[in-house]
């Protein structure tokens, strides 16, 4: 895939840091992405993977760095920007985080609440987006009446559902069983192809690295250790590298 | 210093800033009430759910203290001769005192607990980031609406505590006693007087708040684990439980003053 590096990032963090106490989890960590593109962040498990991208939100606080968003630095931003902003940016929970006191169609709904203009047409969209992951038999059911995998992809549908230019995808394929993570890697090329969508993905799993990145970010001890693409890095003789290829 | 006694100031400063925290919690509450969007719907959703799944309980309650409290009051007014002032005091005391810290203590249990639980579970499970990251505040959504929900809700259900428990009073007094129902209530009736039923109502809209901000402070700021959502929903009873009398000390000192007899 071509990915331009002449345009502006879609979404820049510079020299982000963030402590909880004596713990250091960011020390000055840095990222930008492309449109269009798949940028896969890889870290041990307590990294400050799932820190990193809650700073991105304005989920938490960040202690210092600046974090840019479509241009937007988000702490210049009024609450009220902050989530109209928002509502460009999709977000898929590590552990999916469906509303378990509603349907699955509510779940759907839920985010075109603030969008009075597409509330009109959300059984369309609401369809589309079950459409996207396959499951359109699910709409009334309850989060608790499916399984891990279905979550996941309840919760990607939930979060496309608003046409978002960009997606954070917080360790997609963790906790599901092989086939069912290929399924979910399959679907995420799908809507990037469909939508043309810019991807930032946390994960782990190596298999989902070599099929969906464009570029990997390492991030070990709290800094993007090295950049690069699957090729590169699997190729690269320093240790801690190397681990992540084994 | 020794241990015990750092162990003390720990406990003594945690406690205080946990009093300033929810005091913060409270007025951001008011903050947020007054802003829009109101969230209506979820607001009645909930006035709905604490009412219908408390009325049970708050009606068996009721009856059987109501059954309770004049079984065992007979023999001592009978012994005065006073069995005529049966209905007098049963309903004075139940409305003014007995009802509404009774029954706001079992709503600590049955709504406190739950909100503590329901809003806990939501933010171990990222929930409440959710709704956060899709443009909703969460605050207004879960928290704001919930709290005025127990606070409107509480005063209802002590109203139908309270009847439920005259009723069963009166049923003792008509079983036992030979008294009629439009006998007792009339005298209920002639025994109260605004002085009694102005300063319950109001002390209970407290007891509704107070259920209200501790659960769902509770429930918002649980730690993560499953074993957070078991404190939370813990701790918001307990700590509500203790709330609601030190509320009820206030309240009748403060109706002591203006409703001097
Ligand atoms: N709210 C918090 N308060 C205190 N410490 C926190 C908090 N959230 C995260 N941490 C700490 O930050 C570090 C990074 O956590 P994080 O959840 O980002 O890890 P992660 O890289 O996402 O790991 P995983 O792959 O297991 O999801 C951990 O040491 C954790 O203890
Ligand atoms: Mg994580």
């Amino acid at each position: 895939m071509d990915i331009s590096k002449n345009t502006l990032p879609v979404l820049k963090i510079e020299n982000l840091k963030k402590s909880f106490g004596d713990n250091h989890v960011l020390n000055g960590f840095s990222l930008e992405l492309y449109k269009g593109e798949n940028l896969v962040i890889m870290g041990k498990s307590g990294s400050g993977k799932s820190v990193m991208v809650k700073c991105l939100m304005g989920l938490m606080q960040h202690d210092s760095g600046t974090i840019e968003i479509m241009g937007n630095k988000i702490s210049q931003l009024s609450q009220n920007e902050l989530n109209s902003l928002r509502t460009q940016v999709g977000f898929l929970f590590q552990g999916s985080a469906l509303y378990d006191s509603m349907t699955v169609r509510e779940n759907l709904e839920f985010p075109l609440r603030t969008h009075p203009e597409r509330l009109q047409q959300k059984e369309v969209l609401v369809e589309e987006a079950l459409e996207n992951v396959g499951l359109k038999h699910t709409v009334d059911l309850m989060p608790d009446e499916l399984s891990g995998g279905m979550k996941r992809r309840v919760a990607l549908a939930r979060a496309i559902i608003l046409k978002p230019k960009i997606i954070i995808y917080d360790e997609p394929t963790t906790g599901l069983d092989p086939i069912t993570s290929k399924e979910i890697i399959q679907l995420m090329s799908d809507i990037q192809q469909k939508y043309g969508t810019s991807s930032l993905i946390i994960t782990h799993d190596i298999d989902c690295a070599r099929v969906i990145a464009n570029r990997i970010i390492l991030l070990i001890d709290g800094i993007n250790y090295v950049e690069g693409d699957f090729v590169q890095l699997s190729k690269s003789i320093d240790k801690k590298i190397q681990a992540f290829f084994k | 210093m020794s241990k015990a006694s750092i162990h003390l100031t720990n406990k003594i400063e945690s406690f205080f800033e946990e009093i300033g925290e929810l005091s913060y919690f409270a007025s951001r509450f008011f903050k947020e009430l007054f802003s829009r969007p109101f969230e209506i719907k979820e607001l009645l959703r909930q006035c709905y759910n604490m009412g219908n799944r408390s009325l049970l309980l708050v009606g068996v309650t009721g009856f059987i203290l109501g059954l309770v409290f004049t079984l065992q009051s007979r023999p001592t007014l009978m012994q005065f001769g006073a069995e005529s002032w049966m209905p007098n005091m049963v309903s004075i005391s139940i409305v003014r005192e007995i009802g509404p810290v009774i029954i706001s203590l079992i709503c600590a249990g049955k709504i406190g607990s739950g909100m503590g639980a329901e809003l806990g579970s939501m933010r171990v499970t990222e929930q409440i980031d959710a709704m956060e990251v899709s443009g909703t505040n969460p605050f207004k959504y879960l928290v704001v609406t919930r709290i005025l929900a127990a606070t409107l809700m509480l005063p209802l259900l002590i109203v139908f505590g309270d009847a439920v428990a005259l009723l069963g009073s009166a049923i003792v007094e008509n079983l036992k006693g030979e008294v009629s129902f439009l006998l007792y209530f009339n005298q209920v009736a002639k025994a109260l007087s605004y002085s009694d039923i102005i300063p319950a109502t109001i002390k209970s809209i407290f007891f509704g708040f107070a259920i209200g901000v501790v659960g769902t402070y509770k429930g918002y700021n649980c730690k993560k684990g499953t074993v957070g959502v078991g404190e939370a929903s813990n701790a918001a009873v307990v700590y509500t439980s203790m709330l609601l009398f030190i509320i009820d000390f206030i309240a009748v000192f403060i109706a002591d003053i203006f409703f001097e007899v």
